[in-house]
Parts: C-alpha cells; sequence; structure tokens
C-alpha cells in the first residue's frame, strides 16, 4: 500500500513537471512580449521628462498627477484637468457606443448566416472579413471621402433636397462612432457567428411549440444561448475601440482626441514620455476594469435566467 | 341504426410533404389521410423513415404540408403559427433549452401562456412528481441522463395541458422496467386529462398495447387504419402483417366466393375459407396471412389442412415454436402455449399436420 501511494505521488510530481515544461515556450513569450514591455512603461511613468523626449533617471510622480490635474504655469497651483477628464469619457463613451452598434448589427447579421444552410453560410463569412483584406488607414480615408462634405452622401441629400446645405458629419463624434463601428463590425459578427451556429435550432421549435412567439423566444432562447459570442464580441470590440488611434486621428482630425491619439501627442509633439506612460497605464486599468465589470456583470445574470 | 361517427379532434386530408424538388425531391408523405377522435391514444407505426415525425411536425405547424389540409376542431390550422396552436410536442431529441435548469424548462410553456407565479410552482411540482423526477428540479438539463431528460421533455409538454400531445417515440431511451411504468401512466394521464394522444413508436408491442387505434405507415403512406386487433388479426396488407408480429405468409388458389368470405385451395390441397378485408373481385392465386397462434399442430396428417415435417422445435417459456417444413418448401410456424399438462409429443424430423382455425386466414390486398 505504500508503495502504490509513492508510485500515485511520482507519477503526479512528474505530471506537474511535465505540465511546466510543455507549457514553457508559452510562458517565455507572455513574459518577453507582455510583462516586459509593461514593466518598462510602469518604470517610465514614474521619471521625470527629458527637454527633448525620453526620460531623466529621477523619481518624479508628476507624470501620475498630471493624469487628472494639471499645474498652472504661473503660479504652480493644481488644478482639475477637464481636457484630459473629456478625452477619457470620449473614449469610454465612443467605446461603448461602437460595441452596442455593432452588436445591434451584428446579431441579426450573424444570426443570418447562422440560419443559411451551411454551403451558403462560408460566402457570407468570407463576405464579411474581406475589408480585413485592406490596409486600415485606407479603410479609413475611404469612409472620410464617404462622409466630407463634398462626398457622396451629402452629394445626395443636397441633390435630392433633403437639405440644402452639406451636414457636417467629418470631425465629429459621429465620424469617429461610425469608423469604429465599421472597423470592428466583424470582430463582433464572427463570434457571434461561433456562438449562434452551434444552436440546435430544434430548441427554438420547441420555444414556438410552448407558447413563446418569435420575440419571447429571441429573447429567453436565442440570446441566452448566443451568450458566450455576445460577451467575447463586446470585449474584442470595446478594448481595441478604447485605445484606437488611426480612426479618430482620421475622422476626429485632431479636433475629437481619443486615449490613443493623446498618448501619441505625449510621446510626439508633447515630449512628456513619463505622462504618456501613465496614461498608457491608466488606459490598461480601464479596460481591466471593464472587463471585470462585463465579467461579474454577465457571471450574475447567467445564473439567474428567471430575472 | 348507423352510429354517428365520434368527434374529430383531428382531420388530416390529402397531406402530402415533398422535401427539395427535381432529382433530390424525398416524398416524406404520400396522400396522407386520417382521421383522430377526442380523447384517442392514437398511434403512428412504421418503421424508420417512413415519415411519421414529418407528419407530427405538420400537425405542430413547423412545416407546412405540400398538399392537402389539415383541421383542428373542424378549422383548418394553416393560418395558425405553431405557438397559436393548443399543440404540445415531446420531440424526439428531447430539445430541453440547456441554458434552464429542469424546473425552468417545465415551467416554460406556463410561463409564456401567462400563468400567475403560483399557479407554475404548484404544477411543476406536479409534474416533477408525476416523471419522478422531483429531486432533480433545480439541475441543468445537461447534468441528467437520457431517461431522465425524456422524463422532462414529456413534463414540459404536459405541463400547459394542452388539446393535443404529439409524443415521437417518448420513451424510446427509458429501460425495460421505467418504460411499463411509463405506458401505464402515460395511459392513465390520457384517460383523466382528456387529452388527444399522437404517439410515434417503431415498437410493435408498444403500440398495440397502448393504442385506441393505430396507423401503419410506410414509406409515406399509411397502409392501414384500425384498432390493434384489426391490426393484428386482420393485416390488409403483407406489410403490415410482416411489421407486426410473427405470421404465415401461404400463396392460395380462390375456388368461390361466398358471404364475405372466399374460398380458397391452399398448397396441399386443402379448402379452407379465408377472409377478406374488402369487397373485391378475386381469382387465381392470392396471398393468405395466418398468425402462428391460430394454428394447430397435430401428429396425424391425414385430414389436416397442410402437411409438413416438423423441423425445428423453439421451447420459449410461456410458449412453444414448432417450424413445419411444407410440402411446397416454405416455412410454416405454429405457436402453442405451454401449460404444465402439455407434453413432447412431437420429435423434430416427424410428419405433422396443421389444422388452422376456422377464420384464421386473412387474405392479402396485393
Ligand atoms: N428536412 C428534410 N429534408 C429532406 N428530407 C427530409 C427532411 N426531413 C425528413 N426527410 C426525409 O423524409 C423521410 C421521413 O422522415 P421522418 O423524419 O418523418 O421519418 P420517421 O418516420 O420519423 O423516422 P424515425 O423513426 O427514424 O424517426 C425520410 O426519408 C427523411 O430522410
Ligand atoms: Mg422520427
Amino acid at each position: 500500500m505504500g508503495t502504490a501511494s509513492e508510485i500515485a505521488r511520482r507519477i503526479e510530481a512528474k505530471d506537474i513537471r511535465d505540465r511546466w515544461l510543455l507549457s514553457a515556450p508559452a510562458l517565455i513569450i507572455i513574459a518577453l512580449c507582455a510583462i516586459g514591455p509593461l514593466t518598462i512603461v510602469f518604470v517610465y511613468s514614474f521619471l521625470t521628462p527629458g527637454d527633448y523626449g525620453d526620460v531623466v533617471w529621477k523619481f518624479s510622480p508628476d507624470a501620475w498627477i498630471s493624469v487628472l490635474f494639471q499645474r498652472d504655469i504661473f503660479d504652480g497651483t493644481w488644478s482639475f484637468a477637464d481636457a484630459h477628464l473629456s478625452i477619457f469619457w470620449r473614449s469610454v463613451w465612443l467605446s461603448l457606443m461602437t460595441t452596442l452598434l455593432t452588436l445591434v448589427l451584428g446579431f441579426p447579421t450573424a444570426y443570418f448566416i447562422a440560419t443559411r444552410p451551411e454551403r451558403t453560410r462560408e460566402i457570407w463569412l468570407f463576405l464579411i472579413t474581406i475589408p480585413f483584406w485592406t490596409n486600415l488607414l485606407i479603410r479609413t480615408f475611404a469612409i472620410q471621402e464617404v462622409i466630407r462634405n463634398e462626398g457622396i452622401v451629402n452629394a445626395l441629400l443636397t441633390g435630392t433636397g433633403i437639405t440644402d446645405r452639406p451636414i457636417q458629419m467629418l470631425y465629429t463624434d459621429f465620424a469617429i462612432l461610425l469608423g469604429l463601428a465599421y472597423v470592428y463590425f466583424p470582430l463582433m459578427v464572427l463570434p457571434l457567428y461561433a456562438s449562434m451556429e452551434k444552436i440546435d435550432f430544434r430548441l427554438v421549435e420547441a420555444g414556438y411549440d410552448l407558447y413563446a412567439n418569435r420575440w419571447k423566444v429571441l429573447r429567453r432562447i436565442i440570446i441566452p444561448l448566443a451568450k458566450p459570442g455576445i460577451v467575447a464580441g463586446s470585449i474584442l470590440v470595446f478594448i481595441p475601440s478604447l485605445g484606437a488611434y488611426v480612426t479618430p486621428r482620421v475622422l476626429g482630425g485632431g479636433v475629437k482626441l481619443m486615449l490613443g491619439n493623446f498618448i501619441e501627442l505625449q510621446f510626439g509633439q508633447g515630449r512628456n514620455w513619463p505622462l504618456g506612460a501613465s496614461l498608457s497605464m491608466t488606459l490598461l486599468a480601464i479596460v481591466l476594469a471593464a472587463l471585470f465589470m462585463y465579467i461579474h456583470f454577465t457571471a450574475r445574470r447567467g445564473g439567474n435566467t428567471h430575472g | 341504426m348507423p352510429e354517428r361517427p365520434e368527434k374529430s379532434t383531428i382531420e388530416i386530408r390529402h397531406v402530402s410533404k415533398v422535401f427539395g424538388s427535381g432529382e433530390n425531391a424525398v416524398i416524406a408523405l404520400d396522400d396522407v389521410s386520417l382521421d383522430i377522435r377526442e380523447n384517442e391514444f392514437f398511434t403512428l407505426l412504421g418503421p424508420s423513415g417512413c415519415g411519421k415525425t414529418t407528419l407530427l411536425r405538420l400537425i405542430a405547424g413547423f412545416s407546412y404540408p405540400t398538399e392537402g389540409e389539415i383541421k383542428l376542431y373542424g378549422q383548418d390550422i394553416a393560418p395558425l403559427p405553431p405557438y397559436k396552436r393548443p399543440v404540445n410536442t415531446v420531440f424526439q431529441s428531447y430539445a430541453l433549452f440547456p441554458h434552464m435548469s429542469v424546473g425552468e424548462n417545465i415551467a416554460f410553456g406556463l410561463e409564456m401562456l401567462g400563468r400567475p407565479k403560483s399557479a407554475i410552482r404548484t404544477r411543476v411540482e406536479e409534474m416533477l412528481a408525476l416523471v419522478r423526477m422531483e429531486h432533480l428540479r433545480d439541475r441543468k438539463t445537461a447534468q441528467i441522463s437520457g431517461g431522465q431528460q425524456q422524463r422532462v421533455a414529456l413534463a414540459r409538454a404536459l405541463a400547459p395541458q394542452p388539446k393535443v400531445l404529439l409524443l415521437d417515440e417518448p420513451l424510446s431511451a427509458l429501460d425495460y422496467k421505467l418504460r411499463k411504468d411509463m405506458q401505464i401512466e402515460l395511459k392513465r394521464l390520457q384517460h383523466e386529462t382528456g387529452i388527444t394522444f399522437i404517439f410515434v413508436t417503431h415498437d410493435q408491442e408498444e403500440a398495440l398495447t397502448m393504442s385506441d387505434r393505430l396507423a401503419v405507415m410506410s414509406s409515406g403512406r399509411i397502409l392501414q387504419i384500425g384498432n390493434p386487433r384489426q391490426i393484428y388479426d386482420r393485416p390488409a396488407e403483407r406489410f403490415v402483417a410482416d411489421f407486426i408480429g410473427e405470421t404465415n405468409f401461404l400463396t392460395a388458389e380462390v375456388t368461390g366466393l361466398a358471404n364475405g368470405k372466399a374460398e380458397v385451395a391452399l398448397p396441399g390441397g386443402a379448402k379452407i375459407h379465408a377472409l377478406l378485408t374488402e369487397d373485391r373481385e378475386l381469382n387465381g392465386a392470392v396471398s393468405v396471412v395466418v398468425r402462428p397462434e391460430h394454428a394447430e399442430i397435430v401428429s396425424n396428417a391425414n385430414g389436416a389442412d397442410l402437411k409438413g415435417r416438423l423441423a425445428n422445435i423453439v421451447y420459449f417459456g410461456t410458449d412453444t415454436l414448432y417450424h413445419v417444413v411444407l410440402e411446397t418448401g416454405e416455412t410454416f410456424i405454429v405457436r402453442r402455449q405451454n401449460s404444465r399438462k402439455s407434453v413432447d409429443e412431437f420429435s423434430e424430423g416427424t410428419a405433422v399436420g396443421i389444422i388452422l382455425a376456422d377464420g384464421s386466414a386473412q387474405i392479402l390486398r396485393d
């Protein structure tokens, strides 16, 4: 009996060793590519900015204070940085709206594809992913072309007499929202499709059989079953939207900044690398907070389907 | 005085269902007509792929007939979506909602009907007790066995007290004991609730023991409708006779017709009276069917209807089967009930005779 437990213990020890060994490559990559750079950013955020960019190796909490506050150049007092707050707010708000918009448009799209005959589904998926083949910058400029004052949309509006003057769409929050939603739409549709494709549509029939009309079948059966896709799609859209750079740059025209642009500014013209670093860490914190909130929220809802 | 026909719950008139088109067209139902009466236990019996599920789906409203009409209480149900039909289904695949517990599954239909919460709770408890699943109310449906899932499916369909319950092989995953119990339970329920049951099975014994009436189907067509006795004793077609129970087929020659019966000459030359399921012209060779328990084996072949050699004796507990090779080379099976008194008066290899009970032979429609 002693030998049996001895063997069991040895096998377990070997198991654990093997597991570490097998996951070593992944762990090394994570250490090199994620934790390493993040540590550098974290350290930089506590240093003093150099005169021409870069950093001076001298501790200073100023960068972190500047995330929310600004120092008056004349009397040196700190006050709330309204400009910073509005950028944070715009980033979060636009990302939320982008997530919502892609979800509202993506859900019926994914449902449509998932209910096609098997052969045609691949064609639809292929069509959805085509924009991915084109450079992001080019796609964004294409949107600019469509919505600018002399673009097709305004030409149509004025041409048909719906408005007598072009509507200013470019360089507004609307333009950024449109751009983000367009760019991240496939990232919402694909996970939604993946979870809908797994739905046994006989469950939908069972729902109809039990007196649920279309709306109730959607709410009580299809949406709960598609939830993994909704969660994955929302995360995949929200996070990159929050840090988006190209889209707000081109469609917001440098007037409507998002966090990504603001961070870039610190490393470029602003020559304040520590502030850029602390803003980056803040962005990371917002993402993590959003992620935790989302998981917490959906997990609670999942346990309470009666609600 | 002719009896007034009983009230029909469901009338199915010349219904056909074709899947696909052109070369790939599958005729799943071919001109099916059927009346199902109020509070009847009606069974659709037939081999796999004969169209049983297809017919149920048309009644439930998940698909529409290519041709024909279905009426519920005299009204055409074509314009009603499934959620407006007072019909519930126990699906062959169960189709339980995986994101809900057992109790929530059973409550679903009642919730959709907008029943008050307290009534729903009581009804769910009743249903759980009925299918003996009280202890599993809060389990997710993925965490219970196949037989338990089947019982939940049954409880879920029964909970809203539909007018018609469609059951697509609802007992196939249960073990023998539970299956027998559920059969009795289903019959009791059907009597008590006044619900019309349309039950699908390919188990002929189940069909015979449970049904008030049954329809035997084959490749999209209904071959015969009748009560279990009629189907078993008076099969109209070879397929029906063959599908249900063990049967002997004989080729005979018609020699005369008299008051609903035909006189036929059997292979050995003996003449017997055979029954007809319908009036029609008969002449020449016909197929005659005799159930093994309707024949008697005798040691003295003189004067017997059929003569042959006893090839095999198979002891069955309650019965013994005698396999007799006739002079024509065909095998005829006689079933005899065992009793304590019965002795082994026959031995394999000896010459024996077979006497057919009066009215045991039945002429098949060809
Ligand atoms: N959606 C469909 N598309 C094409 N053919 C179908 C479809 N549904 C059923 N069929 C065909 O119709 C015929 C009848 O099918 P059905 O499911 O009604 O059989 P069944 O009698 O219920 O068989 P089982 O006892 O195996 O459940 C089969 O040949 C089947 O292949
Ligand atoms: Mg079937």
